[in-house]
């Protein structure tokens, strides 16, 4: 299993039976595969919910697309809309839960996953109305980047949104933002928490961190 | 009833310098040969709005590719390098805009607002140069409605009135565009009848019909 895999399934184990999720581009598209035993309403932006596997190559229908722009296919009792209906799901909190990438978050549960300044603007997409209005926001991320913490003090990019993360989640544990700061909750063995402090920039607190065994599955 | 046109007509409508909306999501619900025929008469200086800024070779990104357009407003240029690169250079002007904010703006824009109230960019740079209302101690962005002098949409099938459908996800922008701008300018795949109940652009909004092939 690799990094990826661990965080997705992680991730998938906190929905709920039932819950409307939307799944950024990138890793949180991979937590689809790991939804076991649960009804879940899978929201894609651009104008559904009720997302469905990647269709076979016969089967592709470019009316039929997901917000990366790639065919998809629809479930039964999935349903289209325009793009007002679909912000006002999201903005109007009815989403249950929201899965991003990050490239920075930060103690007071700040995001920054839009813009590298002079280096990539790909532009904030959805994600800025997403973070502010869904029910909890989860960043699914690998811990660092090439070593170099992404856990900050304090996000040094410009922000997606201002103290709208809820959960992290990284293939070292799960992290909760609480109004204190943030606090380890979860560590994966074999990462000890003493190695995820160290691969943190942001104070920890992890007097209630409990090992799992994730990977060992 | 409505007159089918040709689609050569189009730049008939368009013309250089105007705000021109197109929908469309990735290209998908986007009028491809309205964008085909602006390319082929090189009709210039156009700021586009629309949710992205498509790929090089699909949706509004050809338009972006060719140098045509001299104002992007957009929630997402990432598929399209062409559009980062001539925001690096200065070549080309671009707005970006919170999805939702842009949608919600151009709503405004077609319903007689004069702005809508968002939480959305609260505390980021979108805030910036923006008024910050106070509605019963929460904080909320000021975005102003955006209008169009033109607005190109697609439809999957239309009546021979004009009353259009977009099936699947080719709905996003279009219906609410149709709103917004000046003059609408619709492209439709079929012409046959529609169910009433499934109309989700009324015919009164649309000014132009044009058939895909036509």
């Amino acid at each position: 299993m690799d990094a990826k895999e661990i965080i997705a399934r992680r991730v998938a184990m906190e929905l709920e039976d039932q819950d409307l999720v939307n799944l950024g581009i990138g890793l949180p598209t991979m937590v689809a595969n790991y939804i076991e035993g649960k009804e879940i309403y899978l929201q894609s932006e651009n104008g559904l919910i009720g997302l469905g596997p990647t269709p076979d190559e016969q089967n592709i229908d470019m009316d039929l697309t997901n917000a990366g722009g790639q065919a998809v296919t629809l479930k039964e009792g999935g349903m289209y809309f325009d793009s007002l209906l679909s912000f006002s799901i999201i903005r109007g909190g009815h989403v249950d839960k929201t899965i991003l990438g990050s490239l920075q978050v930060d103690e007071q549960g700040n995001l920054a996953n839009w813009i590298i300044p002079g280096k990539m603007v790909p532009g904030m997409g959805g994600a800025m109305d997403l973070v502010t209005g869904a029910k909890k926001v989860i960043i699914a991320m690998t811990h660092t980047n090439k070593g170099k913490p992404k856990i900050l003090k304090e996000c040094t990019l410009p922000l997606t949104a201002k103290g709208e993360v809820d959960l992290i989640v990284t293939e070292m544990g799960v992290i909760e933002v609480k109004e204190d700061g943030l606090h380890l909750i979860e560590y994966n063995a074999p990462h000890t928490v003493q190695d995820v402090i160290n691969a943190t920039e942001a104070y920890l607190h992890t007097n209630e961190a409990k090992e799992n065994t994730l990977w060992n599955k | 009833m409505k007159t089918i046109e040709p689609v050569n007509q189009i730049t008939k409508y368009v013309k250089d310098g105007m705000s021109v909306m197109v929908g469309g999501f990735m290209g998908c619900g986007t009028p491809e040969a309205f964008i085909d025929e602006l390319l082929k008469a090189n009709i210039k200086d156009l700021t586009i709005i629309c949710n992205d800024a498509g790929y090089p070779n699909k949706g509004v990104g050809k338009l972006i590719v060719n140098g045509q357009v001299s104002h992007l407003i957009a929630s997402h240029i990432g598929l399209n390098p062409e559009a980062g690169k001539r925001m690096g250079e200065g070549t080309m002007k671009v707005t970006l805009v919170p999805q939702g904010t842009l949608a919600e703006q151009i709503r405004a824009a077609g319903a007689g607002l004069g702005g809508i109230l968002t939480p959305t960019g609260v505390g980021t740079i979108v805030e910036e140069g923006k008024k910050v209302i106070n509605v019963d101690g929460k904080p909320y962005l000021l975005e102003k409605a955006l209008h169009a002098d033109i607005a190109l949409i697609y439809a999957t099938a239309s009546d021979q009135y004009g009353n259009l459908i977009h099936e699947k996800t080719t709905r996003n922008f279009n219906p609410v565009m149709a709103l917004a701008a000046k003059k609408v300018i619709a492209l439709t795949r079929t012409i046959k009848p529609i169910d009433p109940n499934c109309i989700t652009t009324p015919h009164v909004l649309v000014n132009h019909l044009m058939k895909e092939g036509n």
